[in-house]
């Protein structure tokens, strides 16, 4: 046999996914913000997020992922939990039942009145805790070896 | 305060995910997975009491009225059940504390179990079929993650086999759920038993037959009865002790709940073909266990086979439908989730001493250990149905109630199985306990006392459960109620 050392270089894909990468990520954010009034919403937002991640991970090794992202994404699936039965127990306090959204006009300061519905926090959780499904999943799959 | 009834599903939640923060110390774990658990037996206590003096007690999530939102219903018999369930899980989490071994307490064993807490609470707690599908797949989701926890041969092996059989019946769940909804055309539980009850007068019922019997497969699955029960022995042998104590005391009686429900309000107008369906499949149900629990020398299989016994002795009482046998087969379920967890847990720490499971190596346990003897042997006679324990009181009513139906070959048989339960249990009694004592490899690093506490707890439970039969009576009476004249549950959920 012919001895095989061409040297493989990764150039296109990994310049490519630079760009790449934040397309998928405003377009998954949007996908995220736009659930309430078109088709969209936590789940596809998180699905498109970690197919950004991915994205990432075909065009660099794992470990480089690990140091643009230090999330133990574990944590980060707890912590979209946190974030759904937050605003389930938030309507507890006011003696309302469970999973009672609110919502409201509010005066921020730099955007101005906005609507706001707490719903979208209930979505936040949806969305971490796909992100985090996911992403555990390729790792532990992915990472096998070690 | 109006969402009291949901606190037993949400503690074991937020437990659950602070527990996934904790994974790197198994002393906080411990503790916080503990005292939850006993939080959660004390709000389902004053659940139970709240039901008792104030009715059924209903919470429409999200504020959206009844059959247009998602209803959580606690009538006596789910508030019974919760707390029952809680008990149980009290005593697995104490029992783990030691029983169970730090490699998988480190891998996220108390929060599976947490979320295995979360979806059995939710599913008798709901008052909505799809959620008590979601429920069920909670449930069954941590309980894969607890029979493959540990990884070692047989637990792979056996996990394939039981996540199969689950994942066909939860696709059932699903058809069978869809059928039901193109028919009806409604979800909420309350509101399908008043459809069905409309139209039932006018055209054929034919169709919900057809439903109530694909109900009965999926279910059946779920619970283990005659033709349906062939994962179960495999799968509940591949497991540790506690886990497997968890197993045997609450998923099955899932599944039985889920038929009683669905039966009491769904499937009971159609001139009883179903309900002569699910008298013979329970009878069927009962020799086959018999029949297992004879037969083999290995403890763990024996108890495991007593399982499939109650489920068939519970659905034949749920069966003939009269006040009396009903009322036999609630006391006999919730007996048979404590004395199950007792005895599972009793016969881990048998395996635990003597390092085998086979009877035919054991013997003389009495001489060495006589707290855990006699603990055991309670245990036993409670499971049989020995008068002042237990399981008398629920047998005898369903027997009563099997009589005065006049179904008596059935109720012959469930009088009969007593028997065969009794020699099956005393059979590891007499070769495990009494005889010669015997060395064993391991049994000094075993800490034989702390992992006593939890059965201790249960058998003690269940013989004031027996003792205090006068006491229970009013409760599950009013349960049984609720399943006899469903229209109260039903006013109760669309406040009519």
């Amino acid at each position: 046999m012919e001895e095989r050392k061409l040297k493989t270089s990764n150039v296109i894909l990994q310049s490519m996914t630079k760009v790449l990468l934040f397309l998928i990520m405003i377009f998954s954010i949007y996908i995220f913000f736009a659930g309430h009034y078109t088709p969209g919403g936590g789940f596809v937002g998180g699905l498109l997020t970690s197919g950004a991640i991915l994205l990432l991970l075909l065009a660099y090794d794992l470990q480089t992922v690990r140091n643009i992202l230090p999330v133990n994404f574990l944590y980060m699936v707890a912590v979209g939990l946190v974030f759904a039965i937050g605003t389930g127990v938030g309507s507890l306090i006011f003696d309302k039942p469970f999973l009672t959204h609110a919502f409201g006009d509010i005066h921020v300061p730099i955007l101005g009145e906005l609507h706001l519905h707490t719903a979208t926090l209930f979505d936040l959780g949806v969305y971490l805790v796909v992100v985090g499904v996911t992403m555990s999943i390729i790792q532990t799959i992915g990472g096998d070896d070690e | 305060m109006i969402n009291f009834l949901i606190l037993p599903i949400l503690v074991p939640l937020i437990t659950a995910v602070i527990l996934i923060f904790l994974n790197k110390s198994v002393i906080a774990q411990r503790w916080v997975s503990g005292l939850s658990a006993f939080v959660t037996v004390i709000l389902s206590a004053l659940l139970v009491n709240k039901v008792k003096n104030d009715g059924i007690q209903t919470l429409n999530l999200s504020n959206w009225d009844a059959p247009f939102g998602i209803t959580l219903v606690s009538d006596m018999l789910s508030a019974l059940l919760v707390l029952t369930t809680s008990i149980v899980a009290f005593a697995c989490i104490i029992y783990s504390f030691k029983g169970i071994g730090e490699a998988r307490e480190k891998h996220h064993f108390y929060a599976a179990l947490q979320f295995l807490i979360v979806g059995v609470n939710g599913a008798f707690t709901t008052g909505d079929i799809f959620n008590l599908f979601v429920f069920f797949e909670v449930m069954l989701m941590s309980s894969y993650a607890l029979i493959l926890l540990g990884g070692t041969n047989i637990q792979l092996r056996e996990s394939i086999k039981y996540i199969l059989v689950n994942v066909i019946s939860s696709g059932l769940f699903v058809i069978a759920v869809g059928y039901l909804y193109s028919v009806v055309g409604t979800l909420n539980m309350a509101h399908i038993a008043e459809r069905i009850s409309e139209i039932s007068g006018i055209s054929q019922p034919g169709v919900i037959s057809i439903i109530g019997i694909i109900f009965l497969i999926v279910f059946g699955l779920k619970g283990a009865i005659f033709p349906l029960y062939f994962w179960l022995p495999g799968s509940y042998y591949a497991p540790p002790a506690p886990v497997m104590a968890i197993f045997g005391a609450l998923l099955t009686k899932v599944g039985v709940y889920s038929i009683i429900r669905t039966y009491s309000l769904f499937f009971y107008e159609d001139g009883g073909y179903v309900q002569q369906v699910i008298m013979i499949l329970a009878i069927l149900t009962i020799i086959a266990g018999i029949i297992g629990a004879l037969a083999y020398w290995d403890v763990k299989k024996i108890i495991i086979y007593n399982i499939i016994v109650a489920v068939g002795v519970i659905l034949f009482g749920v069966s003939t439908m009269n006040e009396n046998a009903l009322t036999g087969s609630i006391f006999y379920l919730i007996h048979d989730m404590i004395i199950k967890a007792a005895l599972f847990l009793l016969v881990g720490l048998m395996a635990t001493i003597s390092g085998t499971n086979n009877l035919k190596q054991m013997g003389g346990l009495i001489k060495n250990y006589p707290g855990f003897s006699w603990t055991f042997f309670l245990a036993a006679l409670a499971l049989s149905g020995i008068p002042p324990l237990s399981g008398f009181v629920g047998k005898v009513l369903i027997v009563q109630g099997g009589f005065s139906s006049e179904y008596f070959i059935g109720a012959a048989i469930v009088l009969a199985s007593s028997l065969f339960v009794l020699i099956s249990i005393m059979k590891i009694f007499i070769n495990g306990v009494w005889g010669e004592p015997k060395t064993y490899a391991n049994e000094k690093s075993v800490p034989y006392k702390q992992l006593l506490i939890a059965p201790v707890i249960l058998v003690i439970l269940s013989i004031c459960y027996g003792v205090g039969a006068d006491f229970v009576y009013p409760y599950i009476s009013q349960a049984a109620e609720s399943l006899i004249n469903t229209n109260i549950y039903i006013d109760a959920v669309l406040k009519e």
